[in-house]
């Protein structure tokens, strides 16, 4: 007889886990941030010009945002798939859905740190200036986009994650996909930091686009995840 | 063993008339597309490529729309019949081609009438977002296991692009909304058409239409015959593994 | 006809990729199914 256990005990567990590791080990702390702000002054030396980049600072900062998502990802799964702790808790008859929503919560914890930082160093590197009003939008559209990020990352990361090579799927599945967030975080951000004479209102119809959109895949995962992590 | 020669025939009646079909209408386009209609008023020899054009972009999407349907129905099916998710695969391989012509046909149709090669029209970027899906969703069935666990992973990947897709074309038109874009970009298929141009483009439709439909029956037979044959080795394999296990426990014995 | 370049590349380029696939297709299913046995093919 299995006691079934419920989504949101499996859930905390995952993410308990997940966190706790990477406390101990702090892979993504020592190795993707600096990697984020290596991303963020690569930026400055491409475009090469001031002004463009206090101009465009939303969209790098979701950009490197997105980039180094797909490193997390792939270390979130590493993690499982390195002594089949992926497939063990599946057998053990977790519920996917948990095991979903678990890994997803502990990326998103990640995603949201790393933001802070991005948004820092938005500030030192490419002279943006934060307004306090445009921070109850900033706040919203980082929960909600982090939110749409980690659960598209966590299903398509499930899906490639193991080994024969297929890890470099993940970029080319994971981005299209999140082309609203990209699109719409960074409108928000823009406004929020009034790039381009944007007000922070034009921000708030894009964080109804965001919220949209992790809920679609918030649902679409809990339900398919099962689906594709199945060896 | 000599391996047995079985008969080579792939045509049912079916396919034979629907590639006539196509046969036929493709030739009807050409002549009539090039020769027999007339000079657009606005767009001049320009709307010629629209023949092509239209007809292209209206298969990608169609293979787009059968490989959702094709998928949902393999994962709703209770007995997974195999043959829902080779028209899923099949389509999505002819629809990628098609989708690829679209924007090359789109691409000239634009240096000529608007001066660029590429424009960041909602409907062009969608286009091309659904380019790049296709080729995730081929990657995908690409990655080897089981023949249920390709449907099954390819099925809620193509179900996933469906959600994705609306999403995306709904904020890039948010997006392009905020640039003002002028009509001369939304208007790619407006354009004032007399009654051989009208004619010519839907004999277009339909004659893409039957090929499409023929290059994935086919493609699904082709499929489901390398299906089989790798389920025939794969018998093969076991069977030879069992005899040597008997021929090992014999000797033990 | 203006533009006949982009035109030819447009008709040229999508006639030979439909005509290319159908042979590749015809001629690989051909090739199978003179190796695979008839219960095993759908339309048979």
């Amino acid at each position: 007889m299995s006691t079934q256990l419920s989504l949101g005990r499996v859930a905390r567990a995952v993410a308990a886990k997940d966190l706790r590791i990477e406390m101990r080990s702090r892979v993504v702390v020592n190795q993707v941030f600096p990697f984020a702000g290596l991303v963020m002054v690569m930026f400055a030396f491409a475009l090469d010009n001031d002004d463009v980049l206090t101009r465009v600072a939303g969209g790098l900062v979701w950009l490197a945002t997105l980039f180094s998502l797909i490193i997390i990802i792939q270390r979130s799964f590493a993690v499982d798939t390195a002594d089949g702790a992926l497939e063990a808790q599946r057998v053990a008859g977790l519920d996917p859905a948990g095991i979903f929503v678990g890994k997803a919560l502990a990326v998103m914890v990640q995603l949201v740190t790393l933001e802070i930082m991005l948004f820092v160093a938005a500030v030192v590197l490419y002279r943006v200036q934060l307004h306090a009003d445009g921070a109850v939008l900033l706040v919203t559209c980082v929960v909600s986009a982090t939110a749409g990020l980690s659960f598209v990352g966590t299903l398509y990361g499930g899906l490639t994650a193991g080994s024969r090579g297929r890890e470099t799927l993940l970029p080319l599945l994971m981005l299209p996909v999140v082309a609203p967030v990209l699109i719409g975080a960074t409108r928000a951000t823009e406004s929020a930091f009034n790039s381009g004479g944007a007000a922070v209102s034009d921000g708030w119809p894009w964080v109804g686009v965001l919220v949209v959109f992790a809920a679609v895949f918030g649902l679409g995962g809990i339900l398919s995840f099962g689906s594709l992590i199945e060896e | 063993m000599d391996a047995q020669t079985f008969n080579a025939r792939v045509a049912t009646p079916t396919t034979r008339l629907i590639g006539a079909l196509a046969i036929v209408s493709m030739a009807w386009v050409v002549i009539g597309g090039l020769f027999v209609t007339p000079k657009d008023v606005d767009q001049g020899d320009a709307v010629r490529i629209m023949y092509v054009h239209v007809p292209t972009a209206w298969v990608a999407y169609l293979a787009f729309i059968v490989t959702a349907l094709a998928s949902a129905c393999w994962l709703l099916s209770r007995k997974h019949s195999m043959g829902f998710d080779r028209v899923a695969g099949a389509s999505a391989e002819v629809g990628v081609i098609f989708m690829a012509m679209t924007l090359l046909s789109g691409s000239l149709w634009g240096r000529i009438t608007w001066g660029s090669y590429w424009a960041w029209d909602p409907r062009l970027t969608t286009t091309s977002f659904l380019l790049v899906t296709y080729i995730g969703y081929l990657a995908v069935r690409g990655l080897g296991g089981s023949l249920e666990q390709r449907a099954r992973r390819s099925a809620v990947i193509a179900l996933l692009a469906v959600l994705e897709i609306p999403l995306v074309h709904f904020s890039v038109l948010m997006w392009r909304s905020l640039h003002q874009e002028a009509s001369v970009l939304s208007g790619d298929g407006d354009i004032k058409m007399d009654g051989s141009m009208l004619t010519t483009l839907l004999v277009g439709v339909i004659g893409f239409t039957c090929t499409f439909a023929w290059l994935v029956m086919h493609r699904q037979r082709v499929l489901a015959m390398q299906d089989a044959m790798q389920m025939t080795q794969l018998d093969a394999a076991l069977r030879e593994r069992a005899s040597e296990s008997a021929i090992e426990g014999s000797r033990l014995t | 006809m203006d533009h006949v370049g982009f035109i030819a590349v447009v008709y040229g380029a999508t006639f030979a990729v439909i005509v290319t696939l159908v042979v590749r297709t015809l001629s690989q299913g051909r090739d199978l199914a003179s190796k695979v046995a008839d219960k095993d093919k759908p339309w048979t």
